[in-house]
């Protein structure tokens, strides 16, 4: 169990630089996620830790010890991969039991091991099988298995479960976060699913183009996203972005979209922005809704607009429809028909509607 | 009868026809080993053996007993020591040297891999025989005529390309995460090659090996003119000893023939399994 942290990491493959001198610490016990769309570098910062990559710039440390020279196998770290890398040539006790091996454990002590970790992630009765035996689920388990065997100072997965299919998908999440709080140690966990991310993660790292775009609890993520990225990269559906220019209207800042739409700058945004400033404005799905549908919000601004589609989901239904040129989602939890072709007026609530410089992207 | 039908009858019939043309020349060789020399010239040719025997194979192995051909019996057994020591010995080599050159190829990157690759390839590419000169010559300046060492280094240098090319493939199939699991896991480089990737491409290293046994238990042009007497002489090359002057021993060298078709049959069948996974690897996942 340690804290890990990276000081002013770089990777370069070539010329490229996938990651650029990226700093993050990760507390003891802590279940991090490094998200973001592939070729972002989060799965090159991941190696880097396990040792697979070399660090070319900057201080890697688990506990407090610099990582930089040593060999993955002398860091104590598990890693579990995409393709679960299971040995197929071995039987799952095998394949469990194999770094212990290595080691030149006890043999009793091997089996009594392998046993708890076959116990903890319920897959005692497969021990005899061998990995082409499993199915997609139980090779997951075995190769988280494999890794909790060992006690490691951190467990770092790679996009564990983009192999699954949904159903799985969601049921193994469940077991990885159970398994968290059964070892409690310190997890660093790669996905491109932000999804994943929102629902496992202690605190969310997003990366872009191998820079870190925010920090945060998944919360924090969603609720004060400190660049526009992030604001479309986390939640779903994507927040709806609309791109803008302030204009002075009556005395009070607006922001005129491209399509001359024009919506007043929420009250408490009026002093952050100037005139003829460009930006992007954005709110969620639920923050634009049916007046007819929904409650209206305080701080409204009303527009109407008919509607493309509609995706009855049961509890909620989304709705796309046109915002000027620009198709936008709105999301209401009435059970209410409503078919393409409506006509409907919408509240968007300015009090959650969020603004980014167009140039920088960061939020306003 | 349908069209399905007929083509079924087509292809079984082409296929019986290409049965023939390939295996008539290896029946022939084993009919006549155990056929009399009388039978064998006749003209017109017997087709149909009237008696079998096993004189050939007597006269070849114990040394002749009356009424055999052949009066001075061929050292059989001292062919056979030889081409037994050259094959494995060179396979050996070839498949350890060649699985290292695979294994870095499928995993290292370095500075004009691909050229290097191709060069190997190439030689490949020369005819072995067109080499027998220049082998010859720098061989009788260094004293490696007519001895186990020399032959076995141009058996090395001749199936170390083909190893290479077959173990990479294998290498490259097995995914990276498997080595990397495995050094996370403790191992080092060595040791996760040693546990999990050599395991893996055995069928790969296994077809390697047998057609490298193959090539040099086989191989007749080179070593002809490398061995010069019972101390390297291998059986192919032995063959030639049942050519005199005037006669050739048909039945006799046929018996031979055999003799040293046996061993790659039986080879071949033990490890036919892996000869089969080694070969259509490519085609089953890329």
């Amino acid at each position: 169990m340690a804290k890990v942290s990276l000081q002013g990491v770089s990777k370069f493959y070539g010329k490229v630089q996938a990651v650029k001198k990226i700093d993050l610490e990760i507390i003891n016990k802590e279940f991090l996620v490094l998200v973001g769309p592939s070729g972002c570098g989060k799965s090159s910062s991941l190696r880097m830790i396990a040792g697979l990559e070399e660090i070319d710039e900057g201080i890697i440390k688990i506990g407090d010890k610099e990582m930089n020279n040593l060999e993955p196998r002398e860091r104590n770290v598990s890693m579990v991969f995409q393709n679960y890398a299971l040995y197929p040539h071995m039987t799952v006790e095998e394949n469990l039991g194999f770094s212990l091996k290595i080691a030149g454990l006890a043999k009793n002590e091997i089996e009594e091991r392998v046993h708890e970790a076959a116990g903890i992630l319920d897959i005692t009765e497969f021990l005899q099988r061998k990995p082409s035996q499993l199915s997609g689920g139980q090779r997951q388990r075995v190769a988280m298995g494999r890794a909790i065997v060992r006690r490691p100072d951190v467990f770092l997965f790679d996009e564990p479960l983009s192999n699954l299919d949904a159903k799985l998908r969601n049921q193994m999440r469940t077991e990885i976060k159970r398994l968290h709080q059964k070892v409690s140690t310190t997890i660093v966990y790669v996905t491109h699913d932000q999804v994943e991310a929102m629902t496992l993660a202690d605190r969310i790292v997003i990366m872009k183009d191998g820079i870190i775009e925010q920090i945060g609890t998944p919360l924090d993520l969603f609720e004060r996203p400190a660049t526009k990225f992030v604001a479309t990269f986390i939640g779903s559906p994507s927040m709806n972005m609309i791109k803008a220019s302030i204009v002075k209207q009556n005395n009070e800042l607006s922001m005129k979209t491209n399509d001359g739409i024009i919506v007043p700058v929420p009250k408490d945004k009026q002093n952050s922005v100037i005139e003829g400033q460009n930006i992007s404005f954005g709110f969620r799905a639920e923050d634009i809704v049916p007046l007819k549908f929904g409650q209206k919000p305080s701080s409204a601004w009303e527009m109407q607009s008919s509607v493309n589609l509609a995706e009855p989901l049961g509890t909620e239904t989304l709705i796309f429809t046109n915002f000027g040129e620009i198709e936008i989602v709105s999301r209401m939890f009435t059970p209410e028909q409503v078919k393409s072709n409506d006509v409907l007026d919408f509240a968007l609530n300015l009090d959650r509607t969020y603004l980014f410089d167009e140039n920088s992207g960061l939020a306003i | 009868m349908n069209k399905k039908q007929i083509n079924n009858i087509l292809i079984w019939f082409s296929a019986i026809i290409l049965i023939i043309l390939i295996m008539t020349p290896g029946l022939w060789v084993v009919l006549t080993a155990f056929r009399p020399q009388v039978d064998v010239m006749a003209k017109p040719a017997v087709w149909i053996p009237r008696n079998l025997n096993l004189i050939q194979f007597e006269t070849m192995l114990f040394g002749g007993s009356e009424g055999s051909m052949g009066r001075s019996p061929i050292p059989v057994l001292s062919y056979l020591r030889n081409s037994l020591i050259i094959s494995f010995t060179s396979t050996f080599i070839a498949v350890l040297v060649g699985t290292i050159g695979g294994y870095g190829f499928a995993r290292h990157n370095f500075k004009h891999k691909n050229k290097y690759f191709l060069l190997i390839m190439l030689t490949r590419t020369i005819p072995g025989i067109s080499l027998s000169l220049p082998i010859f010559i720098i061989f009788s300046k260094i004293g490696l005529i007519d001895t186990h060492i020399g032959i076995i280094l141009v058996f090395v240098a001749l199936n170390i390309p083909f190893t290479i090319w077959l173990t990479d493939g294998f290498f490259r199939q097995i995914p990276r995460a498997m080595s990397e699991v495995a050094m996370t896991d403790g191992c080092t480089k060595l040791q996760a090659f040693w546990h999990i990737e050599l395991p893996l491409s055995r069928s790969g290293i296994a077809s390697a090996g047998i057609f490298a046994f193959l090539i040099s238990w086989n191989e007749y042009a080179l070593v002809s003119n490398l061995a010069r007497s019972t101390d390297s002489k291998t059986l192919t090359v032995g063959l030639m000893d049942f050519t005199a002057q005037f006669t050739i021993n048909w039945p006799g060298m046929c018996a031979l023939a055999v003799f040293i078709i046996i061993p790659a049959l039986i080879l071949t069948f033990m490890v036919q399994k892996h000869l089969v996974t080694g070969l259509t690897f490519g085609g089953v996942k890329g």
